[in-house]
């Protein structure tokens, strides 16, 4: 007996999408070996309110040194939700980007566009009861990077989000309503349905956009399946 | 019946790190998770895990993250109210971050108890090039018999089972990863 549905594969990227070259070396040519939900499915990794800080959401202030990030000021926030519309309470949501220059703070990255003193570009928090988030940051630049051609990633932030059990375990990305290479990005167009590219697109919201401050974006995140049992014996508050 | 579809997955990037293991990236903004996964009062024997993960060329993944999921030593998640027996500091999740030029990675824990068939790590692989992440898990050589009689193990090719069995060498596991190729390494729907 199943608590959470079959994950619906055919509308995530296949694993070999070519025009995303990586893909290429990256993807295992077996299919997936489908399982029943066993106790390691059901049950995922809590993450107590204890241990997040209190700026740990706000990517504009959590690696200042001195000073502000460069950078348009946004808000995205939204509601974490199963396939049945429950909301998913306090899971852990982390986000990681670049900042206004497109530019990481990763080691590894080498791009010309400056780094910015003041922004780290990771943030998390909980959902709170109704399984809301919201982050206060930069709006990411776009950057090049190399898949063959004039290739240029559109502003994006990823999400990584747990759920209630670690067969929901999800990363994506949220990309931004009205951004012109949305089209052109050989990533984000390895979402087989269209319908479901608009899903990754967070929507220009001005009823929480807070005049002479910052303008915020909505994203919601739903997770797969759906608990059929409430779950009885989790640790309360963690 | 479902009222709404699943978020689609994108890739986690070459730069996953920052939020994920963020010292690893080159900086500290708040301690990571999943930095421990079994502390050293935890019970259970400890042990270490040692392994690269290879693309289809055979190249080491530099830029791979790699989620530990585990039961404690009585079999036991961490997120069940159950408080017999001891498992202090024992988490139960981890991260580990290949060596950005060799690949290499390890982590430490103690061996799990067995659950619903033989004991084993639960691992989740997100990389640059890795559309949704993968599942797989890790057993162990020095478990013959319980891994003789493991489900999931007895329901694959037994060609592909010794993908999953990682071996024994002094104090540590060794486990590699193949994503693509000979010997690929066996990848779940869960």
């Amino acid at each position: 007996m199943s608590t959470h549905a079959a994950r619906d594969l055919s509308r995530h990227p296949a694993a070999l999408t070519p025009r995303y070259r990586s893909s290429i070396l990256r993807s295992p040519t077996q299919a997936l070996i489908r399982l029943p939900d066993g106790p390691a499915d059901r049950h995922g990794p809590t993450f107590g309110h204890g241990s997040i800080g209190a700026l740990d959401h706000d990517l504009i202030q959590n690696y200042t040194h001195g000073g502000a990030p460069v950078g348009e000021r946004v808000i995205v926030h939204g509601r974490v939700l199963d396939e049945a519309a429950r909301p998913v309470p306090n899971t852990l949501v982390e986000v990681w980007q670049a900042n206004a220059s497109g530019r990481y703070r990763h080691k590894k990255d080498t791009y010309m566009g400056s780094m910015d003193p003041n922004f780290g570009g990771c943030g998390r928090t909980l959902t709170d009861e109704d399984g809301y988030y919201r982050f206060d940051t930069i709006k990411p630049g776009a950057y090049p990077w190399p898949n063959g051609g004039n290739n240029w990633r559109p502003a994006h932030i990823h999400f990584s989000i747990f759920g209630a059990a670690f067969c929901q375990r999800l990363i994506t990305q949220l990309y931004f309503e009205g951004d012109p290479l949305i089209p052109l990005c050989d990533i984000l167009q390895t979402v087989p349905h269209p319908s479901d590219i608009d899903m990754l697109v967070a929507k220009l919201d001005m009823e929480t956009t807070v005049p002479f401050d910052s303008v915020a974006y909505r994203f919601d995140i739903v997770l797969r399946g759906a608990r059929s049992t409430p779950f009885e014996n989790r640790k309360e508050g963690n | 019946m479902a009222d709404l579809k699943e978020t689609p997955s994108q890739t986690a990037g070459p730069y996953v790190h920052i939020g994920l293991a963020t010292e690893a990236a080159g900086f500290s903004a708040f301690a990571p998770y999943g930095a421990n996964i079994a502390g050293p009062d935890a019970a259970g024997e400890q042990i270490r895990v040692e392994g690269v993960i290879l693309d289809g060329e055979g190249a080491p993944m530099t830029d791979a993250l790699l989620e530990i999921w585990q039961a404690d030593a009585q079999g036991r998640y961490s997120d069940t109210q159950d408080d017999t027996g001891n498992n202090t500091g024992f988490t139960g999740f981890g991260r580990a971050v290949p060596d950005f030029e060799t690949g290499q990675f390890a982590f430490d824990t103690i061996k799990p108890g067995a659950t619903d068939g033989a004991p084993c790590l639960h691992l989740w692989l997100v990389a640059r090039g890795i559309n949704l992440g993968l599942h797989t898990r890790m057993y162990f050589d020095d478990e013959p018999d319980a891994n003789a009689t493991d489900p999931v193990l007895n329901a694959l090719d037994p060609a592909r089972r010794p993908t999953l069995i990682a071996t024994r060498n002094g104090n540590a596991y060794r486990f590699d990863i193949r994503v693509q190729g000979d010997n690929e390494t066996v990848f779940f729907d869960v």
